[in-house]
């Protein structure tokens, strides 16, 4: 007798791997292909601003952001002649801008060492709250405002700047008139942009290191010398980022300037005028009425602010990820 | 005997401290309203700014008496970050004060339950409202939702799960695009569909445009809120041998879901009083369309616009209530965000 042997089959050995599933191919396919939107509506943008402005680029070449004179005309052989020129809007355009972020910068950075440091919590928690609605409230609000309760108030105070500060170039007007200039526009930015400075200059503060701080109470520091010693040089490069992020928008912003600016193509350095430009206000003022090739040429104009701005927010991100460690 | 310590705060105002504020504040209130009596100065800004520097002068004599200059400086940094708080306040305050003040006079029910189509704006209050603005308007709404929220939380979804090697760039992206102005979304999709195909302004258009401007801001809040679900929640869901797919959407995003609406609502405050784009894309029109692909349409911003340019005080009431429900929403959409955000960091 003999025991049959037992015959045993070994199952193939199995196979690891790396691979993912099926089910997981597909979702990360969708969401990979997803996640590239931005890059396709960003480069949409750029393309068919391009296409639709191209024939105002190429006809007035250089010309469309050196000279400041935006006219149709018809010659006398029924031919039409046209100027289009970006100069005095993108002169008026930084002037506002910079004015309202030198307005807004102080009282935003003000307003967020009050909010880390010296606010109590309730009124603290209050403020935050506040300031974040501002920064939801829709900008035609900030138009209509400006205008009607903000203006009257703009034009006593330029007429106090007028009479006392009058003899510098800037603060003199060669009419009195005071109403709808670059100085109330920018105003109005600045209260636009503020929320904006201040969020991320607070999100900079409250990452002051706490080791630091306390270094610098332990020395014997007051608060005032604390924040100088401390808080000030690292949120530094935070306030930079937040102030080319407010930049940013208010180089883009449209109806709120265009309640408030009297668009005149003609630069314009007296910001106490009524005589100012803004490229994305100056496009929705044109729109109405323009023709084939006047359309074509704010199409180009919105490629010029296009690019304005994407500059802006490239420098103002890469400020901000640098100094923000939590990434906004 | 008891012996319990009681904790002590020697750095808290003392009685002493807390009176010598109050008199110093008495001391300026006099000093403001005494100048602007004897002076030619006159107006609430006379009194605030009298107010303050003399507020500033009197204390930082008490601190200089008390503390030196050091004293007088850290003072003088309390006060000033006041005074920016204080003007913040101040403009917020204004804002939201002349809207309701003004807005109100023009609120009534015909206001909101009728359309402008037997209406012009120049009519007496009273005769027609704004009931179609406010369906284009949630019409708008629904549609930029429905193209955003995919690209929004799917791109959210690759920068914190997948994390593929072109997160840094399409980072970039995200932040870059949500540089782009309000006028040149507009003109966009005027450039590109309504000058090259047979669509022309609709609803439609519009939420196109305000879908560019609503996904970076739905993206954003959307990353934040699932990079706090914890990591133990995704590795437990993998152990039990889960897959990717199955662990996202069985686990991460359940987890995150009050946190993703909050992202979504935030998308929404941020376009529902764009006005820009849509002079662009929908056209104007009277009464309610509720076909969003044909035809033009209405919206509160574009109705405020409109009332802005017509110029006459009606047209001008009109457009102050009209902005008035429009803050109303905003104002909604603002509180649902916070509390059901509140609710997600909690958990």
């Amino acid at each position: 007798m003999s025991v049959a042997a037992s015959t045993k089959v070994t199952p193939p050995a199995r196979v690891i791997t790396t691979k993912p599933r099926v089910s997981d191919q597909i979702f990360r396919a969708i969401v990979t292909v997803f996640s590239f939107s931005a890059l396709v509506i960003l480069s949409l943008i750029a393309l068919f601003l391009l296409i639709q402005g191209f024939s105002t680029l190429r006809e007035q070449g250089f010309g469309f952001i050196t000279h400041f004179e935006w006219s149709i005309t018809t010659d006398d052989s029924g031919k039409e002649v046209a100027h289009f020129g970006l100069q005095a809007m993108l002169i008026g355009t930084v002037i506002i801008s910079f004015l309202a972020l030198l307005l807004a910068v102080p009282i935003a950075v003000l307003t967020a060492l009050f909010l880390t440091y010296y606010a109590p919590d309730s009124i603290k928690k209050i403020l935050v709250t506040v300031i974040d609605l501002m920064a939801a409230f829709p900008s035609i609000l900030y138009g209509l405002w400006g205008y009607f309760v903000l203006m009257p108030m703009a034009i006593y105070w330029a007429k106090l700047i007028h009479k006392w500060l009058g003899w510098i170039y800037i603060f003199d007007v060669p009419q009195p008139i005071f109403a709808r200039s670059p100085f109330i526009a920018s105003i109005v930015l600045s209260i636009m942009i503020i929320p904006i400075i201040t969020s991320v200059s607070r999100e900079v503060f409250s990452q002051t290191p706490l080791d630091r701080v306390q270094a610098a109470y332990a020395l014997g520091a007051t608060k005032w010398g604390m924040i100088r010693a401390v808080v000030l040089p690292y949120g530094a490069g935070g306030v930079v980022g937040g102030s080319m992020l407010g930049l940013g928008r208010a180089f883009g912003e449209t109806v709120a300037v265009y309640s408030v600016l009297n668009i005149v193509f003609r630069p314009n350095y007296q910001i106490l005028f009524t005589q100012g430009g803004n490229v994305a206000s100056m496009i929705i003022q044109k729109w109405g009425e323009a023709g084939k090739s006047e359309v074509s040429a704010l199409i180009a104009a919105g490629l010029v602010l296009f690019i304005l701005t994407l500059l802006v927010n490239f420098a103002a991100n890469f400020i901000v990820s640098r100094s923000v460690k939590s990434g906004r | 005997m008891s012996s319990i310590v009681k904790p002590t705060k020697p750095w808290a105002a003392s009685p002493r401290d807390r009176a010598i504020t109050a008199l110093s504040i008495a001391i300026s209130v006099v000093v403001s309203f005494a100048v602007v009596a004897a002076t030619p100065m006159k107006g609430k800004l006379a009194y605030a700014f009298i107010f303050f520097v003399s507020w500033i002068a009197i204390d930082s004599l008490f601190a200089f008496y008390r503390l030196g200059v050091k004293g007088v400086r850290n003072g003088l940094a309390e006060k000033i970050t006041l005074i920016g708080a204080l003007i913040v306040s101040a403009a917020v305050f204004s804002i939201l004060w002349t809207t309701i003040y003004k807005g109100t006079k023009g609120l009534n029910l015909a206001f909101v339950t009728q359309t402008m189509r037997e209406a012009s704006i120049f009519d007496p209050i009273g005769k027609g409202g704004i009931l179609h603005s406010i369906v284009g308007t949630l019409i708008l709404i629904a549609l930029s939702i429905l193209f955003s929220v995919p690209m929004g939380i799917l791109t959210a979804l690759y920068l914190t799960e997948l994390k593929g090697r072109a997160s840094a760039l399409i980072q970039f992206l995200v932040q870059a695009m949500s540089g782009v102005p309000s006028v040149v979304a507009g003109l966009f999709i005027y450039a590109a569909l309504v000058l090259t195909t047979p669509l022309r302004s609709s609803a439609f258009l519009g939420a196109l445009a305000l879908t560019i401007l609503m996904v970076p801001t739905v993206t954003r809040t959307a990353q934040e809120v699932l990079n706090l679900v914890p990591r133990d929640l995704r590795e437990a869901g993998l152990a039990m041998g889960a897959t990717q797919w199955k662990t996202v959407a069985l686990v991460v995003v359940p987890a995150a879901r009050s946190g993703l609406i909050t992202a979504v609502i935030l998308g929404v405050a941020r376009i529902a009083g764009e006005t820009a784009p849509l002079i662009f894309t929908i056209g104007a029109f009277d009464s309610i369309n509720w076909n969003p692909v044909k035809g033009e349409s209405a919206s509160i911003p574009t109705i405020i616009w409109r009332g802005l340019l017509g110029g006459s005080p009606e047209a001008v009431q009109r457009a102050w209530s009209a902005i008035l429900v429009l803050l109303i929403l905003v104002l909604l959409l603002f509180v649902a965000a916070r509390s059901l955000g509140n609710r997600a960091m909690k958990k």
